[in-house]
């Protein structure tokens, strides 16, 4: 049995070490993904693009509908307050503001973590125990060029081109409410909407969209090349990189909406 | 048999004279193997190995369960990290060069491992051809046809488009040669080749490995603890127990070899560890 001050120095050395392994990937695949293909190593383009499919085409309809469904859901909440004020028109600034700013970016994170941070961690997990993995080093390709940068690549490009999906869906999703509820009609609705946004509002909501795609990527690769043992460890690891990256990814949030509150004073 | 210069033993039957790098590397043995321990979770796996394979030989790894031979075939492609001594190919300490200069001797080295490890993303033929398309500038149409020479080597001609997990276990064995064979490699690495095949299909391989020895006159390693393809396919053979080597020798004199741990496994004795009782009831009693 350990003693306390014993347990928590091993979780620690435990945490610093995953730290430290997260952050020697990122460079890795950074290394692998900006500065190889400049000295003649080039990127996997067909793998690429097949990640982007899957990524982030296959995941519109989910992204759309769950976004559509929150636009509706905050649209609803707003109005239960704001009628008490008389202030139902304030309705499009809170649910445009509230989707791109937060929930558009942390929604879209979350649905691509359950989709594709698991998939990659169970995908490298599995090859790591079918010896695929090392079969690719014994034919001097490596790994992380091989199976990180199309992902992480891929993820770069289409996290935040989900995100401007979710945006409008989650903006649509609100004036479906405004439509049927407040009599208002669909230009005005999205007027409305312009009105109210600046552009900060999108381009925070996308640049935290590209760290939760760094994140996501990292943490599902990570967690596959740490498998040990059979199908019992590819599922362990498949678990962890879930909520692994929930956690991050809120954790990572919140820190840049205080950066984004505290910088530009709204 | 002839000597070298150096005082070694030659074989010439199998003298490399067709391998593109022989002008490069002929005052080096492919592999040496200098003082290799290795530690693996806290258990020594490897215990200051040496050993030293010829160019154009045929070795033969054999051992039992747990004896260290398949570790040693990972630290002779890097995918371990000795904790002592070194692994030279082509005379070049692996442990020491830069990643590139790795992976440009890894290009010379083809392995197929125990599972065939074909990745099962891609078809057959894309695994066969996927070192080419990574470490060459040949055209689709030419890599095509060294994708299809490759498998009608190994006998899988017409199963190009196949993906891996439609073919058999022994069928998925020779895909995985016909990968390693890709680069036309001057080494080339087996991992337990027949285990967990049906007799038949394993003679279909020993056969595949002597018909590879001899029209490519390659350095074949090969893991083992089959003693009928050992000592059909060995030119030597080396005995590893519990990561120390025990014998080395051609296979006839390992066949005549008188340590009674080698004898054991030979002829297929088990072990027969005399344990008093009372020490066993307190041994169980202490975990309780």
């Amino acid at each position: 049995m350990l003693s306390l001050p014993a347990l928590v120095g091993r979780q620690s050395l435990a945490f610093a070490r995953y730290l430290g392994g997260l952050a020697e990937m990122f460079s890795k695949a950074t290394y692998w993904t900006f500065v190889a293909p400049f000295r003649g190593k080039g990127v996997r383009g067909s793998a690429t693009m097949r990640q982007m499919v899957v990524v982030g085409f296959q995941a519109v309809p989910i992204v759309s509908l769950i976004c559509a469904f929150v636009g509706i859901i905050i649209a609803l909440q707003g109005a239960y307050e704001l009628r008490k004020f008389g202030a139902l028109n304030y309705v499009v600034d809170m649910v445009a503001i509230t989707v791109t700013r937060e929930l558009a970016p942390l929604l879209t994170a979350i649905i691509v973590i359950g989709r594709s941070g698991s998939a990659f961690a169970a995908e490298i997990g599995t090859m790591k125990v079918g010896e695929e993995v090392d079969a690719l080093e014994t034919m001097g390709l490596n790994p992380i060029r091989f199976l990180v940068v199309p992902k992480y690549l891929a993820m770069l490009v289409m996290m935040p081109c989900l995100t401007i999906v979710a945006d409008t869906a989650g903006v649509l999703g609100g004036a479906f409410f405004a439509i049927t509820n407040l009599d208002s009609s669909l230009s005005g609705y999205l007027l409305a909407t312009v009105d109210s946004l600046l552009l900060r509002d999108i381009v925070s909501g996308l640049i935290k969209s590209v760290v939760f795609a760094v994140i996501i990527t990292k943490i599902g690769c990570y967690e596959g090349f740490s498998v040990r043992g059979g199908a019992e460890g590819v599922g362990r690891s498949t678990t962890s990189a879930v909520v692994k990256s929930i956690f991050s990814v809120i954790a990572a949030d919140m820190i840049f909406t205080a950066i984004f509150y505290f910088t530009n004073g709204s | 048999m002839e000597v070298d210069p150096r005082g070694r033993q030659i074989n010439l039957q199998v003298a490399p004279v067709l391998l593109p790098m022989a002008a490069t590397t002929e005052n080096h043995n492919s592999i040496l193997i200098r003082n290799l321990s290795s530690t693996l979770g806290g258990r020594e796996v490897l215990r200051e190995i040496n050993l030293e394979v010829r160019r154009g030989e045929t070795l033969v790894i054999l051992g039992g369960s747990g004896s260290g031979k398949s570790t040693l075939l990972r630290h002779i492609v890097g995918l371990e990290e000795p904790t002592a001594g070194e692994v030279l190919i082509f005379g070049k300490n692996i442990n020491r060069i830069s990643e590139d200069e790795f992976n440009e001797i890894r290009k010379k080295i083809g392995m197929a491992f125990q599972g065939s490890a074909l990745l099962n993303s891609m078809s057959v033929g894309e695994n066969v051809a996927l070192p080419l398309r990574e470490h060459t500038n040949l055209e689709d149409s030419t890599i095509q046809i060294m994708t299809r020479i490759k498998l009608e080597q190994v006998g899988l001609s017409g199963f190009e488009s196949f993906a891996p997990s439609q073919l058999s276990g022994g069928m998925k064995k020779r895909a995985g040669i016909a990968r390693a064979l890709a680069m036309d490699p001057e080494i080339l690495l087996f991992d337990e080749p027949s285990a967990g095949l049906d007799p038949i299909i394993a003679a279909g391989i020993d056969e595949l490995i002597l018909k590879l020895k001899h029209a490519f006159h390659m350095t074949v390693v090969v893991v083992t603890h089959e003693l009928t393809s050992a000592f059909l396919i060995a030119d030597r053979i080396v005995v590893l127990d519990k990561g120390s080597i025990l014998a080395e020798g051609t296979p006839d004199e390992i066949r005549h070899c008188t340590n009674p741990r080698v004898r054991q496994f030979l002829e297929r004795q088990p072990d027969h560890e005399e344990q008093d009782a009372e020490k066993y009831l307190n041994s169980l009693t202490e975990e309780a």
